[in-house]
Parts: C-alpha cells; structure tokens; sequence
C-alpha cells in the first residue's frame, strides 16, 4: 500500500484533530486545523486515502512542512 | 503613580510606553519566551519574563503579570488592548493587589463585557440598539426558530461574551439556522468558557462607526469624535478613517449624544469606544457594543484632535482632575486614515505568513505620518500573536489629501521575509468607491476580485 504525506502548510500550533486513525478521507477534506496569528487555518487532504497514522496532537506547535498525517491507500 | 507595568506587546506595549516616559513614568515591560528580543522589551526601562510563548501561558496569565509587577514594584498596570484589557477578573485582581489599574473600574468593564448586559444598560440611557433576541445555552434551542423570525433573517449568531467578530456566524435562511447555532456555541464555549449566543439583525448594506470617548469617572464625558471602521475582511479592521465620510451632521451628533448619555450612565473613568452598526442608506443606527479600552485605531482620532488619549488614561489613573487633563473641548481637523499593515497573504485567503524580517524599511515619520509598530527589521514575527506588524497613520487636509498621503507611505514601505497585505492596502485605498467614501462592511467581499487584480497590477509594476 502506497503511503501519502499530508503537511501542514502552516507554521502555528494544532488547534483541532478533525479525523481518526482508520477513517477514510477524501480529496479536499479539512483533516486539522492549525491556530497561527489568531487564525483557524485547514489542513486538507490532497488526494483520497485511510489514516494510516497521525503525528501530532492537539497543541502541539508545527512548522512550514511537516508531516501531520500520513495516509494509506 | 511612579512605574507602570504594561501588560502587552508589540507596537501598542511601544505606543504606551513612549507616553508614560514624556509623563517622567518608568516603564516596566513583560514578555514571553517568543518576545525575548522584541522591541517592547527592548524600549522598557526594565521587562520581566512572565511565561511561554502561547499567550495563555504568558500575557494572559493573571498570576503572572502581577507577579512581574511585585518584583519590579511597578504601582500601576496598563493593559493595552486585547489580552486581559477587558478582563474584569483580572482588573479586580490589579485593585486587591493595591495597584493602580489604568481603564475603567471593574464592574463597568463587566457590565459592558457582556453583551446582553451592555445592550440594556445602552437601551436604558436611550441609546439605540439593534431587534435581538434573548439568549440561547448550550443545549437549549427551545423557540429558536420564532426567535430568529422576530430578529428576520439575514441574521447574526453572536457569542454573548464574544469580541472582535471571533465565532460569529451568519444565517440567510432558517434551514441551516440550528447547525449554525451549535457551532457558534461550541467555539464560544471553547474560546469565552461560555457558550452562550445570541441572534442579532444583520443589516446587508452598513458601516461599522465608532465614537472615542473619554470618562472623568464623576458621571462626565467629553467625545473625541468618530472614526469609520468599515473596511474588514473576516470581521478585522484594515483600514480606519476620523471623520466618517459622508455622515450627515445630525447624524454625527446624535451619536456623540448617545455615546455620552450611555457614559453618564455608567460613570465611564477613561477612554472608550461605543460602536455603532449604521445602515449605510438610511443612516439609521444601532449600538453594538462598547469597547472599555485603548484602541488600535485611537492614533486617527489623536492625529485630527492632537490629544494623546494614552497620556490622558495615565493622568486619569494617576488622579488628575479633568481640567488639568482637557482644558478645552477638542476640535477636530482634517482627515486621518489608518492602514493596518498585517503579516498576512490577501491572495491566499489572508492566510497568515509568519517569518523573520529580511528587509522591514519603513519611511520616517512627521507631523503628517505616524508609524506604530512593535518590530525591527531582523525581528521574528511568530505564529503565537496577532497578525498586524504597523500601523500606518496619515493625516490630510483633507481626505484625498490623506488617501494620497496614505498611499505614497505604503508605497515605500519595504517589507522582506515574509508576505504582507501592503499592496492589498493600497488597492483598497485605489479604489473608486472608496474613494468616492463609499464604505461598508461587505467592501472587501463585494470588491475582491477588483481588489485582488489591482494588487496584482501594483505587484507588478513594483
């Protein structure tokens, strides 16, 4: 099975963890959202897949790029 | 008062900072991890850590900013605006800790950080307020549906102990209208720790004008005259102007009337702000809410009166009588605008773009230009605070005057490292209807694409 990376675009702290491991997603689903500058900003899927695996949690600070959900297809 | 603490950061921790010296104050900073090297820590006589970087654990941080004022022995605390300026918890706690507490006392503060209790203390001084219904608990949808009928749609879901546009929704219809409301409650639950909301009317054409006023704290006020606030994107302030264009004079004035009969109400101590939505046909308006605090965009109203409000709460604080403070009414004169200069992409949702200052060039400033800002070129601008960078303020014979002024500012700002809404700023002030002083709430919706296009253009010929 192919694994896909999903990034936050965003430099900011994990607000919101929309999905669960297991949980199939789609194309253009908000799977977090990230709080930078007072701002909700969506993370979104970029292609179909299954959570494989979530890297962070609520709270947790990321950076430009990083890895916050990896997905199984 | 000998030392004043300021409990804030950025360009209004410098604004307030550089009136406390002019009165002989020494300045006492706070600061988080993230703001080690800000500038604000940098201008204060003395700063003092006061936590980590999410301001939950530092600026807003009761037991630590009053901790910091023990051990700096600072007899006075300023708040600024936003973190706990509107915290009469935290006010209370400033009084009880024998400290001087530069706003209005705290029970105003609670009366008016409500918004249900601000509407019926504004309704009873006769001030005009907007159909809204009564409120709505987590849980509890009961008559919702007659109750936005009453209100009639299009409507507003507001959190009842909300600020600043965060979590409010509109409804257009009553078939999405309970989803809206639970979602309103939820991020009002998350955000305020109440999730109460309420409906109010929402007008589809107004501007958002706001009164500067100024309580003696013995039941008299004197007005500073009003600033327009239409211009907003996602509920944020961009660009601010004192006067408001095109306001009839009558209409000015029965605003003025309100502002000062809702402060005699209250025995208002300091500066504030009551904000009124106005239908920008009828000129009709209604009272949204009072903000008990300094303003981002008081330098407008100082740039045509030549007050400076932050001397005049310091004063009120330190116990000066009003009439050594104001010896005469303010006048106003010409125009002034505001550009809010943020650290955000206009092309991509306003997302915001945090990052280090490559290049932060700003021009100097005059008698006709005022530049606020908490950053030096060098400095970071983290994801952990608000977006704005500087305040950019021009004042004008007249409006074109300060539209042309404003523009040739902005045209020399220099910003590198990160993405900035400068030249979204300067296609706003491009624009034909609003410099025809055409400004409502939806002008940034309505004009966007033109807006976006024209930013493009500047970009280009840049």
């Amino acid at each position: 099975m192919a694994k896909v990376d999903i990034n936050s675009e965003m430099t900011g702290s994990i607000w919101k963890v929309l999905v669960e491991v297991g949980q199939s997603v789609s194309e253009g689903d908000i799977v977090i959202l990230v709080e930078a500058m007072k701002m909700e900003i969506p993370v979104i899927a970029m292609e179909d897949g299954k959570v494989a695996e979530i890297l962070v949690a609520e709270g947790d600070m990321v950076t430009d790029g990083d890895v916050v959900i990896r997905l199984e297809q | 008062m000998k030392k004043v603490l300021i409990a804030n950061r950025g360009e209004i921790a410098c604004r307030i900072m550089r009136s406390a010296k002019q009165l002989g104050l020494s300045t006492v900073a706070v600061f988080s991890e993230a703001d080690r090297h800000a500038k604000h820590v940098a201008m204060a006589d003395e700063a003092v850590l006061i936590g980590e970087s999410p301001a939950s654990k530092s600026y807003l941080d009761h037991a630590a900013v009053l901790s910091a004022a023990r051990t700096s022995g600072a007899n006075a605390i300023h708040p600024g605006y936003g973190f706990l300026s509107e915290s009469a918890a935290f006010a209370d706690a400033v009084l009880k800790a024998g400290l001087i507490w530069v706003g209005p006392a705290p029970d105003t503060i609670r009366l008016m950080g409500d918004k249900e209790t601000a509407r019926a203390t504004a309704a009873r001084a006769g001030v005009p307020v907007m159909a809204g219904s009564r409120r709505f608990k987590p849980g509890d949808l009961g008559d919702i549906d007659s109750a936005a009928r009453a209100t009639g749609f299009p409507l507003l879901i507001k959190a009842a102990a909300g600020g600043g546009g965060i979590g409010m929704k509109q409804a257009d219809a009553p078939e999405k209208l309970e989803a809206l409301v639970i979602a309103v409650q939820e991020a009002a639950q998350k955000t305020f720790g109440n999730g109460d909301v309420y409906l109010e009317r929402y007008l589809p054409k107004a501007r958002h004008v706001e009164v500067q006023v100024f309580g003696w704290g013995d039941g008299t006020a004197t007005h500073f005259f009003e600033r327009d606030c239409s211009l907003q994107r996602r509920f944020q302030k961009v660009i601010e102007e004192a006067p408001a264009p095109g306001l009839p004079a009558s209409v000015r004035q029965a605003m003025y009337d309100a502002t000062l009969a809702l402060c005699r109400a209250t025995s208002y101590a300091g500066a504030g702000t009551v904000e009124f939505i106005v239908d920008a046909e009828s000129f009709d308006f209604f009272f949204l809410e009072m903000n008990t605090r300094i303003q981002v965009e008081h330098v407008a109203t100082e740039m045509i009166t030549g007050v400076d409000l932050v001397a005049m709460q310091l004063r009120l604080a330190a116990g000066a009588a009003s009439l050594d403070i104001q010896e005469a009414a303010p006048v106003a004169h010409g125009s002034a605008i505001e550009c809010r200069l943020y650290a955000e992409n206009p092309a991509k949702m306003f997302f915001p773009s945090p990052g280090r200052l490559e290049t932060f060039d700003l021009p100097s400033e005059t008698d006709r230009i005022r530049i606020e800002t908490g950053y030096r070129q060098g400095d970071t601008v983290t994801p952990f605070y608000d977006p704005m960078i500087a305040k950019i303020v021009v004042h004008g014979e007249s409006r074109e005057q300060a539209i042309s002024l404003a523009l040739s500012v902005l045209e020399a700002v220099r910003v590198e490292g990160i993405v900035t809404n400068n030249t979204f700023l300067q296609a706003c002030l491009r624009n034909k209807s609003f410099r025809q002083g055409d400004v409502h709430t939806r002008f940034i919706d309505e004009n966007k694409p033109e807006l976006l296009a024209r930013m493009h253009h500047i970009a280009l010929v840049d």
